[in-house]
């Protein structure tokens, strides 16, 4: 640490050079910040604690295929089981097809299953009491500018009701809001009652699409997922229960093989970085051979020159790094905002702890690779011929 | 007051990086041909032209002594421009894909409001009264080219990673094969109406485990035959078929189907078909050319694959601009004495901008073509699959096209032309006597 000044001097020697280097050292990182939140939001799906605690069931034969509603009392038996919820996908269509937001009916108590929706006690038994009560989050509402008492009408893309008619109105009773700034993607769903759904569709009564379970706990998770399997076990509805995470990874497994199409860009990116700032090390140590030279005259070891150099090229990969990854961090919020989220997840998870220990790391490692064959030449430098070379 | 021109400086140079870029990028090929054709003629004919001729030679020939930072330059640059072309590829093959399936003399008929297969439902009779409009064309017995369509999603362990995915399984009607005769059978037979048999696309054999002639499979707890693999060269091939009537069955559907098939007389018809159907009080149908229907299931994902691709190249571009400046300013410095030598002896200023942007821009073509190259040799074909609009899989090849190797070349020049551009004004800018005493 003592060096800290020599080697920062060094670094700014020429400062074009190390500025242009850094900027180049910022892009790459920006990518492997934003690229890295992608990859990270298709591994985890769903990553807020509240989820680890939930289970979904789907049919076994596919996810699109309903579940008798007579499930629900035998599911709320399984020991282990706290609390169970459902809901079914309507994909309602408000005014264009391109105003896409996901809507379902659900269940009278689904949001005590989803603690992160905050709703205010008045609404939510103004949705408990209102036939064609709708919630919707706070940042679709601000889209549309809807509010409470407004009557929206949706037209259905798969449920016409009892009189032919692809029309559903709803009022919007309640207003849910996600505190978590990094999950506010899930503000944008549009709910409403199970009930009223069931009562006027015209086909498809008495069934729900998934069941939504909540583990008293969250460890016997494998246990619970298992007996509700057990429950529907070669009947003509059989189940595949599993953590909402899994079920959320799955999902998006299916989209595209996200790490492979990552992984090959940031190989890319990261040998292109490698050779960049490989060449900024090596013509800095060329230039600098006589001041080297100097520095070991007077007394600096080997070993001190050495470690010199590869804390310069270190020091020039984490000042562009951490500013490269910090852009992505504020790049990434921003995008999760203004984004719709892909059922209750986002594509893009925020720049956290995770993806800044995985960045450091690449900075580090990348630094020491590219000051390597520099701070070698720097160490075996023969004291006579650096001083007599110029 | 300082900060101030340090901000106008930088605003400036912004605006020089952000100009030539977007002209160039949106130029249509004859545009830079022309120019570069003048510029040639400019080379030829003048003075100056010809001084920048002489000058650019002495820098390419000194190219091999700083082939290290040289190649930051060609290696950057092929790096975006590959990034860039693979991205655009995977968009391209995707949407010939969809493309491909569909024509305008077939309709599709759904329920109204459906939107996709995957939400419809349209029940027999309505069906039956589709299948006689008379816009529908009739086979050699008379009979109308209509087939009731039932599309169900089965979950199937993918080869070599043995995980399950979505196929879209789809029962079709016996006039099928008159709807759609670019459909042939490769390996096997065709399956039998009423028997559990079921064809697979060739790209669905490809993907998914399990679906070799005379394998058997279970779908919904019922045993299944594979008795053939077809071929569409389109997106049926990810699809898998079976008889519309024993998919109901199976399926628990009874005799209602997702959709109706159509082949019109001829493409003109169709509007006197929507018409027709439009006006049956008995149909609530929305009905579209099967084109439209497959181009719509492709316009978010390709425009989403576009976006990150452009996201990412511009990154990477921007990063490449600096490496490209590290490298010519180093050049352009390592050639201080030169420079300073040809303009004391007459050189004009302009020849030696000329000649370091000619440099970068070798060297950006050479990157670029590098690129390009690379991804088309790894790339062009590579089969791919991602969830389509029925929650089943896709499966698709990326397609490097002339026209997105072209796109990526435009890139690389213009890559090369900012990283070259302010090197270039300061090797003309360098006062003479100053040059002369570096070293």
């Amino acid at each position: 640490m003592k060096y800290f000044h020599l080697i920062w001097a060094a670094l700014f020697r020429r400062k074009t050079r190390t500025l242009f280097t850094l900027f180049s050292v910022l892009a790459a990182f920006l990518l492997f910040g934003l690229l890295d939140s992608v990859r990270s939001a298709f591994a985890v799906g769903s990553s807020s604690v509240a989820a680890a605690e939930r289970l979904i069931t789907v049919s076994r034969i596919s996810f699109t295929l309903a579940l008798p509603k007579s499930l629900l009392a035998r599911i709320q038996a399984v020991p282990g089981a706290a609390d169970v919820t459902y809901a079914n996908w309507f994909g309602g269509v408000y005014q264009d097809p391109k105003n896409f937001f996901p809507s379902q009916a659900v269940a009278d108590n689904f949001f005590d299953l989803y603690p992160e929706w905050e709703l205010a006690p008045d609404q939510r038994k103004a949705f408990h009491d209102i036939r064609t009560g709708a919630v919707v989050g706070a940042t679709l509402a601000e889209k549309f500018h809807w509010k409470v008492g407004d009557k929206i009408p949706l037209q259905a893309t798969i449920f016409p009701q009892k009189n032919n008619s692809n029309t559903w109105t709803f009022d919007v009773v309640g207003i849910y809001h996600v505190a978590d700034p990094n999950l506010r993607g899930q503000e944008n769903n549009f709910f409403f009652k199970w009930d009223y759904f069931d009562e006027a569709r015209q086909f498809g009564n008495g069934t729900v699409g998934w069941y939504v379970v909540k583990l008293a706990d969250r460890n016997r998770a494998d246990q619970v997922a298992e007996a509700i399997d057990a429950l529907s076990a070669d009947s003509d509805h059989e189940t595949k229960t599993e953590s909402e995470q899994a079920f959320m990874a799955a999902m998006m497994g299916q989209f595209a093989d996200i790490g492979l199409i990552v992984g090959t860009i940031m190989g890319a990116v990261f040998f292109t970085l490698v050779l960049l700032t490989g060449n900024t090390m090596a013509q800095a140590v060329r230039e600098r051979i006589p001041e080297l030279a100097v520095l070991k005259t007077v007394g600096f070891t080997s070993r001190t020159v050495l470690g010199l150099v590869l804390g310069e090229s270190v020091l020039l990969l984490v000042l562009g790094g951490v500013a490269g990854l910090g852009l992505a961090g504020a790049v990434v919020s921003a995008v999760r905002t203004s984004l719709p989220a892909m059922g209750p997840t986002s594509p893009m998870v925020p720049v956290g702890e995770a993806i800044w220990l995985r960045g450091l790391g690449l900075m580090v490692l990348t630094g020491l690779v590219v000051g390597a064959l520099p701070a070698l030449k720097g160490m075996r430098l023969r004291i006579v011929d650096a001083l007599s070379g110029h | 007051m300082n900060v101030l021109r340090k901000l106008g400086t930088a605003a400036t140079m912004l605006g020089a990086i952000v100009v030539p870029m977007v002209v160039l990028l949106a130029a249509p090929w004859w545009l830079v041909a022309a120019s570069v054709a003048a510029f040639a003629a400019w080379m030829a004919l003048t003075r100056a032209g010809r001084q920048a001729v002489s000058i650019t030679r002495v820098g390419i020939a000194t190219i091999t002594q700083r082939l290290g930072s040289s190649a930051v330059v060609v290696v950057g640059i092929a790096g975006v421009v590959g990034v860039l072309v693979a991205l655009l590829a995977m968009a391209a093959g995707f949407e010939a894909t969809l493309k491909q399936t569909g024509a305008d003399d077939t309709a599709i008929v759904l329920r109204a409001g459906a939107q996709t297969e995957n939400n419809s439902i349209v029940d027999h009779d309505s069906a039956e009264i589709v299948s006689q409009a008379p816009q529908v064309l009739k086979n050699s017995q008379g009979q109308p080219i209509a087939s009731p369509e039932l599309v169900v999603v089965a979950s199937l362990p993918k080869r070599g990673t043995g995980l399950t995915a979505n196929v879209e399984l789809r029962g079709v009607g016996e006039r099928a094969w008159d709807l759609r005769p670019n459909v042939k059978i490769t390996n096997g037979r065709k399956f039998q109406p009423g028997l559990r048999e079921l064809i697979a696309g060739k790209s669905a054999h490809e993907q998914f485990a399990g679906l070799d002639v005379g394998s058997n499979l279970k779908l919904n707890g019922q045993l299944w035959t594979v008795v053939g693999i077809f071929d569409s060269e389109d997106s049926h091939n990810s699809e898998i078929w079976a008889d519309t009537a024993v998919v109901g069955t199976t399926y628990r559907r009874g005799s209602s189907t997702t959709s109706v098939n159509v082949r019109l007389v001829d493409a003109g018809s169709f509007d006197a078909f929507k018409a027709a159907l439009a006006s049956d009080p008995r149909l609530r149908v929305d009905v579209m050319t099967t084109r439209d229907y497959y181009n719509r299931q492709s316009e978010t994902l390709t425009s989403e694959i576009r976006i990150l691709g452009t996201t990412v190249a511009l990154i990477m571009a921007i990063g490449a601009v600096f490496g490209a400046l590290n490298t010519m300013y180093a050049a352009v410095s390592a050639r201080a004495r030169e420079i300073a030598t040809l303009r004391a002896i007459g050189f004009r200023g302009a020849p030696v901008v000329v000649s370091v942007l000619l440099e970068t821009t070798l060297l950006a073509v050479v990157g670029g073509a590098i690129g390009a190259t690379l991804t088309w040799a790894i790339f062009d074909n590579y089969t791919a699959s991602t969830l389509g609009t029925n929650f089943s899989q896709v499966v698709f090849s990326f397609s490097v096209s002339p026209l997105l190797l072209w796109s990526g070349l435009k890139w690389a020049l213009a890559i090369g032309f900012v990283g070259g551009l302010f090197p270039a004004m300061r090797a003309a800018r360098m006062p003479v006597t100053e040059g002369l005493r570096e070293l």
